[in-house]
């Protein structure tokens, strides 16, 4: 069993994102064998010309999906942190979605049963939006990562004028 | 056959009908997709000499095979195609950004619009759900607020929308139709016939699959075009973007500036590439499936134009600055900006400000005439006369319909200041020192225009003598162009022509591993060279001719006055005959440039031959 600090999930960080939406292709290629936003796990938004970020899982440490699930179709994985969907118990209610601060959950447009992402648990070479991503906006990182980076982001601008000239 | 979607939609605005019918295969393979579908569709559905303002003339839009799916700028184009109202003949625009795929989702190869609305409407393709809804509550709106108000109504955000301004509204023969508010379709006054068609908007949802013959090759040459697309041929497009040519431009003495009053800018490195993305973009951004992206975003932090935003190139930042002589950046991304706003074409409209400054320099029009002191330079005028054209008041009447028709209103002799060719307006280029260009602008199908050979190129770089006029160019244009029909009709990005190292042989790649139906190099370049000609026979069934491919007067009459290397350089009726000439055989087109009969049946056009006999028999 991984600790629960060593959980890594997707991050995109926006200032590099362009919100070419390659991940999205890239994650309904891989799960759908279909070029198709709708059902790829991982979602670019664009709020205007210079906000562009992708949002997919978080991996929450209490999943409120989880506990919106009232036919106790969805559970976490203890290894991986990643949400199951239990195929049989799932009737594509949607209270999973509406829980989710994240937009992480979406319902299948054609099996009509939540979905969200895995990691890509089935690939060796790990999460396809990843691995495609031409800006490296994305990242598997664990919490502990993301925190350093900002740690040392937020160091940086504090000293940014101590810079020898 | 994948690739396409094999349905073509009609809609009717004056009955408010829709129907789809089966997309022809053999049309589709014989002209692609892109412009050349879209120029075929256009033909079939409209009759000779057709008002581009009138219910009759079409207005179509068209995807290529390749769009909707993941490769690299190749799923996100779109072209609109209709008469011109601009020039009246071919009107052809294409853009990219995510309304293509999302249009190819929804299940279509090509809409064609045709009739007029009775009230204010927008198109509402939801998959195979298609409605006119009000526009009532839209019109007045720029494109941008135009796109999140129809999101909001429809209650969906991944909504795409292609939309008008103001000056699609009321008819401004240089307006744009703009995209995800920031993309236009630009040139050739498309937006106008949306406007007279009542139609405000084009909104998309589209949910279907799109997949591929040959997934996973499909998937290595993706990645392979990821990394070209990294590499050294795109690496403009990344870095500086587009407005580099200011500086290359002004260096090599060939950006017009002040209405062609001369081929240099003195405040060239004020307006440089270098200077607004040290000062002003905030954000590079790309179009759907693209991992090149280009799309530079300004943002004015401070000062009198604080808050604007505007994408940058290198045409609307020369047309808005150079060509009217304004120096101030921040001035020219509100400039720009407001271009968007109204959604004008913003080449056309800096070549038509740099013009009417033209005429008050020369003191044709004064200021009380033009109610205002529109002298080259002044910042002020030139934010003043975009609003101006935008609503359609003042002086802004008579130049919203681009210089051509500014020039006929205002007579004078003012015709010999309208730069323009076939009635668009000329771009940043200075003909008079780039021969080959100068060409190809002549014979372009839908005016003064670099987007459809990029000749400018061969000149640049030296590989002929760009001060020369001479035999042999006329097969360097024809060449030139057959590669840009293709990059149309398949739709993927000029930006990216640079990866494609083997041109016919990727395209032919590519075109096989999508649709599974196995095209030789040299099939695409018989197709190339049909859209071409497709589009030489709609200019002559719409009545032009061997003299309607010239060049403005300046460039024919006003020798480059600056010191310099090209110092005099000017091009005479006897060089562009010559080039004609070479031209014309080199397409295997009569010397009035009407393509012949032997010449159709080669490229298996015969269902055309009667354009051609009907100007035989006049």
């Amino acid at each position: 069993m991984v600790k629960i600090h060593e959980r890594k999930f997707v991050s995109c960080d926006p200032e590099k994102c362009v919100g070419c939406q390659i991940c999205e292709y890239a994650c309904s290629n891989n799960k759908e064998k279909a070029f198709n936003p709708l059902k790829s796990r991982i979602r670019a938004v664009r709020q205007n010309q210079v906000v562009n970020m992708a949002v997919t899982c978080r991996l929450c440490e209490e999943p409120a999906c989880i506990a919106a699930c009232p036919r106790d179709a969805l559970s976490q994985s203890e290894e991986t942190g990643t949400v199951n969907i239990d195929k049989d118990k799932c009737n594509g209610c949607g209270w999973c979605i509406e829980a989710c601060d994240y937009g992480a959950m979406m319902l299948h447009p054609e099996t009509k049963i939540v979905y969200t992402c895995d990691l890509c648990k089935d690939n060796e070479d790990g999460p396809q939006c990843v691995k495609w991503c031409p800006e490296e906006a994305l990242t598997l990182v664990t919490s502990d990562v993301l925190a350093q980076k900002a740690r040392i982001s937020a160091i940086k601008k504090l000293f940014q004028d101590r810079k020898p000239q | 056959m994948l690739g396409y979607a094999g349905k073509v939609l009609y809609v009717d605005l004056t009955t408010g009908k829709t129907r789809t019918e089966k997309l022809n295969e053999e049309t589709a393979k014989k002209y692609l997709g892109g412009i050349g579908l879209g120029m075929k569709l256009w033909l079939e559905n409209s009759a000779a000499g057709v008002d581009a303002l009138s219910p009759e003339n079409p207005l179509v839009l068209a995807l290529g095979p390749v769009s909707g799916t993941m490769f690299p700028t190749g799923g996100n184009g779109h072209a609109f195609i209709s008469k011109s109202p601009e020039t009246g003949a071919v009107g052809e625009a294409v853009s990219h950004g995510t309304f293509g795929s999302e249009l190819k989702r929804a299940g279509y190869d090509a809409v064609i619009i045709t009739g007029k609305a009775d009230r204010q409407v927008y198109l509402w393709i939801d998959d195979d759900s298609i409605q006119l809804l009000d526009a009532s509550s839209l019109w007045g709106k720029s494109p941008s607020e135009t796109e999140d108000a129809i999101k909001d109504e429809l209650g969906d955000y991944y909504v795409r929308v292609a939309a008008i301004g103001m000056a699609g509204e009321k008819l401004s023969k240089i307006a744009c139709i703009i995209n995800e508010k920031t993309r236009a379709a630009g040139r050739t006054g498309l937006g106008a016939v949306m406007g007279s068609k009542n139609l405000k908007a084009i909104a998309v949802r589209g949910t279907k699959d799109i997949v591929t013959a040959k997934p996973t090759e499909f998937m290595e040459m993706v990645k392979e075009f990821h990394e070209r697309m990294k590499g050294p041929s795109t690496q403009k497009y990344r870095t500086l973007g587009t407005v580099e040519n200011i500086l290359i431009n002004n260096t090599m003495n060939c950006m017009p500036t002040r209405n062609y009053s001369s081929a240099k800018f003195e405040d060239a490195e004020k307006v440089s590439g270098e200077a607004l993305n040290a000062k002003y973009i905030q954000k590079i951004i790309a179009c759907s499936s693209c991992p090149m992206r280009c799309e530079h975003e300004a943002v004015v932090r401070e000062g009198p134009y604080k808050g604007t935003m505007a994408r940058m190139e290198y045409d609307s930042l020369w047309a808005l600055g150079p060509y009217t002589g304004v120096s101030k950046l921040d001035a020219l991304i509100k400039a720009a900006e407001l271009c968007n706003y109204y959604g004008m074409d913003a080449q056309s409209t800096g070549v038509t400000i740099g013009f009417i400054m033209d005429v008050h320099e020369r003191a044709i029009l004064t200021h009380e005439d033009l109610g205002m002191d529109a002298h080259f330079g002044n910042v002020e005028s030139l934010l003043q006369l975009i609003e101006l054209m935008g609503k359609r008041e003042g002086i802004g009447d008579t130049l919203a319909d681009g210089v051509k028709a500014a020039a006929a209103k205002i007579g004078k002799g003012t015709e010999k200041l309208a730069q323009h060719i076939k009635g668009l307006e000329v771009t940043g280029y200075d003909l008079r020192c780039l021969k080959t260009a100068a060409l190809a602008y002549a014979v372009s199908f839908r005016g003064a225009d670099h987007n459809r050979s990029s000749a400018y190129v061969v000149d640049m770089k030296g590989r002929v003598d760009r001060l020369k006029a001479e035999k042999g160019r006329g097969k360097i244009v024809k060449d030139l162009e057959d590669s840009y029909a293709l990059i149309d009709s398949f739709i993927v990005c000029k930006n990216s022509r640079g990866s494609f190292y083997k041109e016919l042989e990727d395209l032919a790649r590519l075109y096989g591993l999508v649709t599974g139906y196995d095209i030789t190099p040299e099939e695409l370049t018989a197709s190339a060279e049909r859209v071409n000609t497709l589009a030489r026979l709609i200019n002559i069934r719409e009545g032009l001719t061997r003299a309607d491919d010239t060049l403005p007067w300046k460039v024919m009459n006003e020798p480059i006055p600056d010191d310099g290397p090209v110092k005099g350089a000017v091009v005479t009726q006897d060089e562009l005959n010559l080039m004609l000439d070479d031209y014309y055989e080199a397409r295997g087109w009569d010397p009035d440039g009407v393509p012949t009969k032997a010449k159709l049946a080669e490229l298996g056009m015969e269902e055309l031959t009667s354009i051609v006999e009907s100007k035989e028999e006049a």
